[in-house]
């Protein structure tokens, strides 16, 4: 670093000083026998330790390993043919076998491929909004050009066949509830807990009300309430799809959690940020939008993400209220077929390994963009 | 580098000539129970320079503070360029765009980068375009000797880069009046130099300056006054001369004492 107006009298004292020649550090072992040593044997009871741990996966593993994968049943076989290695071997062909039912429920068979763009298009909305490219206001009319496209194909009309939302299941289903749910929870979490921290008593209390309320409250009741409740509450003869209800509902449960999250966020962002700002003469909103908000929602990405998992699983609660999401159906695909019935924890394991790639990918999308974000600052 | 662009804003953005830059009477603050101003009367001129010095507590940092209203008093008028700070917050705001702080821990914008700390609120507020507002940027990061930094993060300068960056952000505004919250209180010892010589070649220029320091080699500098507080309340004010060598008042004398044995 060069300070030009900072004179240098010291040159006489650092000419004294004896040079000492830098040296490497101490040489490390490496080396997977090393590693081994350090890391596994360091003490007997570390050693121990490590070969009780291996004499119990050498127990578990291999029987696993071979139910898994290689006595397993693959592709699309009879029934038969996993019964007849039934205890042990996997029967992976009732992925096969009911394939279409897990991802798209009752869905009318013949028109399932628009369920199947429909999955494309979600997952390229969540890939779009990933991209830092893509924030910008423009982000928003994709967003609507994603919503009309979705609820045109699975609800049909002008030109495609009519689907009724009762007939909705399956993947197409989840990743809606998901997918629109972290869209619209998220700005209205931002917003609530904006207003947590306003200098307005009435906005502040409004938030405060609403936050605590629905915090308070499980899931299952708030879907309970849109389903049962709300009904009741409307005018005779006026009817709101349940399937939006549900979604409603996901959207104001979680946005009350995100709320928490980015408040954490904010309280985090140092005084004087806002003081500079406010010394600028930026207004409330710009100062917001410019200033505090890009800092808090970095430091809130950890927990912003998490809710955001959470509600991605939650939305299997739904079927509680008569809607037919990707766990149910996989769950109704094996329960109505009594040949298969008896292989349904292969169909669960297929359901998880799907809610695990989403959830696991979300999770590694947070992790790099924390170190993305952290990359600029060096702070 | 010339000297004409601060009087020629100031001049546009406020009523006459002879008007004060900041006219503060019987002004009053407390927090809670605690009665941190006192009775604060005091008039800047267009143009003039005020060091504010005492010790730590005295209330200097909230009077400045008050000046753009990050603070709120409760009694007493504030008029900056013949507006008065009420709750209004349009007067609020026209007077932040128009008087420029500098921080002690400078509160420059971390995810931002240096051209962009200086551009923001030159866009948002002021409507200037981005390219407009980047030439202003550059010509007040040159000014402050800081050009070659406009790309890079705050976080990767110095403590005196980044107190520069931020002295160049407030100029990108045009402000008429600087005020400046102990900026070199925060520097490692070899940084104070490079900030201060910059503010020093600002109030050459002209500008409008209340600086809350005890660099006392600044105020003999430029200063055309120093106010010396003490418990919320201006104890003392003199030419910086006259302070230093014959103060009048115990408690500045006990001050001066104090800060000049370190």
């Amino acid at each position: 670093m060069a300070h030009g107006s900072v004179s240098t009298n010291a040159t006489g004292i650092a000419a004294q000083r004896t040079e000492t020649a830098s040296s490497p550090p101490p040489s490390a072992s490496s080396g997977p026998v090393a590693w081994a040593r350090t890391n596994l044997f360091s003490t007997p009871t570390n050693a121990a330790v490590t070969v009780l741990l291996l004499a119990i996966l050498a127990y578990i593993l291999p029987p696993t390993l071979n139910w898994l994968l290689f006595d397993a049943v693959w592709g699309h076989k009879p029934v038969a043919a996993c019964d007849a290695v039934r205890g042990k071997g996997a029967c992976w062909s009732v992925v096969w076998e009911k394939f279409r039912f897990m991802m798209f429920g009752v869905y009318p068979f013949d028109q399932q491929w628009r369920g199947g763009l429909v999955i494309a298009i979600l997952c390229a909305l969540l890939v779009v909004s990933a991209l830092k490219v893509f924030w910008r206001p423009s982000l928003a009319a994709i967003w609507i050009a994603g919503i009309v496209a979705t609820f045109w194909l699975m609800g049909g009309g002008f030109g495609l066949q009519p689907v009724r939302t009762e007939q909705w299941g399956g993947l197409p289903v989840t990743l809606i509830l998901a997918i629109f749910g972290i869209g619209f929870a998220f700005p209205l979490g931002v917003i609530l807990a904006l207003g947590r921290r306003s200098s307005l008593p009435i906005v502040r209390s409004a938030a405060v009300v609403y936050i605590e309320v629905v915090r308070g409250v499980p899931l299952i009741t708030v879907l309970f309430m849109a389903s049962v409740m709300f009904a009741l509450l409307l005018p005779e003869g006026m009817r709101i799809d349940q399937l939006l209800r549900a979604q409603v509902a996901i959207i104001l449960f979680v946005a009350a959690y995100l709320a928490e999250a980015v408040r954490g966020g904010l309280q985090a962002v140092p005084k004087g940020q806002y003081e500079a700002a406010e010394a600028l003469g930026l207004p409330y909103w710009k100062m917001m939008t410019f200033v505090i908000l890009p800092q808090a929602l970095k430091i809130s990405i950890p927990p912003i993400v998490n809710s955001f998992i959470s509600l991605f699983k939650d939305t299997s609660l739904v079927v509680i209220i008569a809607i037919y999401d990707f766990a149910y159906a996989v769950k109704k695909s094996v329960e109505t077929d009594i040949s298969w019935k008896k292989y349904f924890i292969e169909a669960f394991l297929f359901s998880i390994v799907i809610y695990w790639i989403f959830c696991y990918a979300m999770s590694k999308y947070s992790q790099w963009l924390e170190k993305d974000l952290a990359r600029g600052h060096q702070r | 580098m010339s000297a004409a662009p601060h009087s020629a804003a100031s001049a546009a953005s406020s009523a006459a000539a002879g008007q004060p830059a900041i006219d503060i009477r019987g002004l009053n603050k407390w927090y809670g129970e605690f009665h941190v101003l006192k009775n604060i009367d005091l008039t800047v001129a267009r143009g003039e320079k005020i060091v504010v010095c005492g010790p730590s507590g005295s209330g200097k940092s909230t009077l400045i503070r008050c000046i753009n209203r990050l603070e709120q008093h409760q009694k007493g008028d504030i008029v900056v360029n013949g507006i008065a700070l009420t709750d209004d917050l349009k007067n609020i705001d026209t007077v932040r765009s128009n008087v420029g702080m500098v921080f002690q821990h400078f509160n420059l914008f971390p995810h931002l980068t240096v051209l962009e700390n200086c551009t923001l609120a030159p866009i948002w507020v002021k409507k200037q375009s981005k390219a407009q507002a980047e030439a202003t940027a550059m010509k007040y990061l040159e000014r402050v000797r800081i050009l070659e930094q406009a790309p890079k993060y705050p976080g990767q300068l110095s403590g005196g880069q980044q107190q520069r960056v931020a002295i160049a952000r407030a100029l990108c505004m045009n402000p008429s009046i600087m005020l400046f919250d102990e900026p070199t209180s925060a520097l490692d010892p070899e940084m104070v130099k490079e900030v201060l010589d910059t503010m020093i070649d600002l109030a050459r220029e002209g500008m409008t300056m209340v600086c809350v320091t005890h660099e006392m080699g600044f105020a003999r500098a430029v200063a055309d006054r120093v106010i010396f507080m003490d418990r919320g309340e201006i104890v003392e004010q003199n030419a910086p001369e006259a302070f230093f060598s014959n103060p009048q008042n115990e408690r500045s004398k006990q001050f001066l004492s104090q800060i000049l044995d370190r």
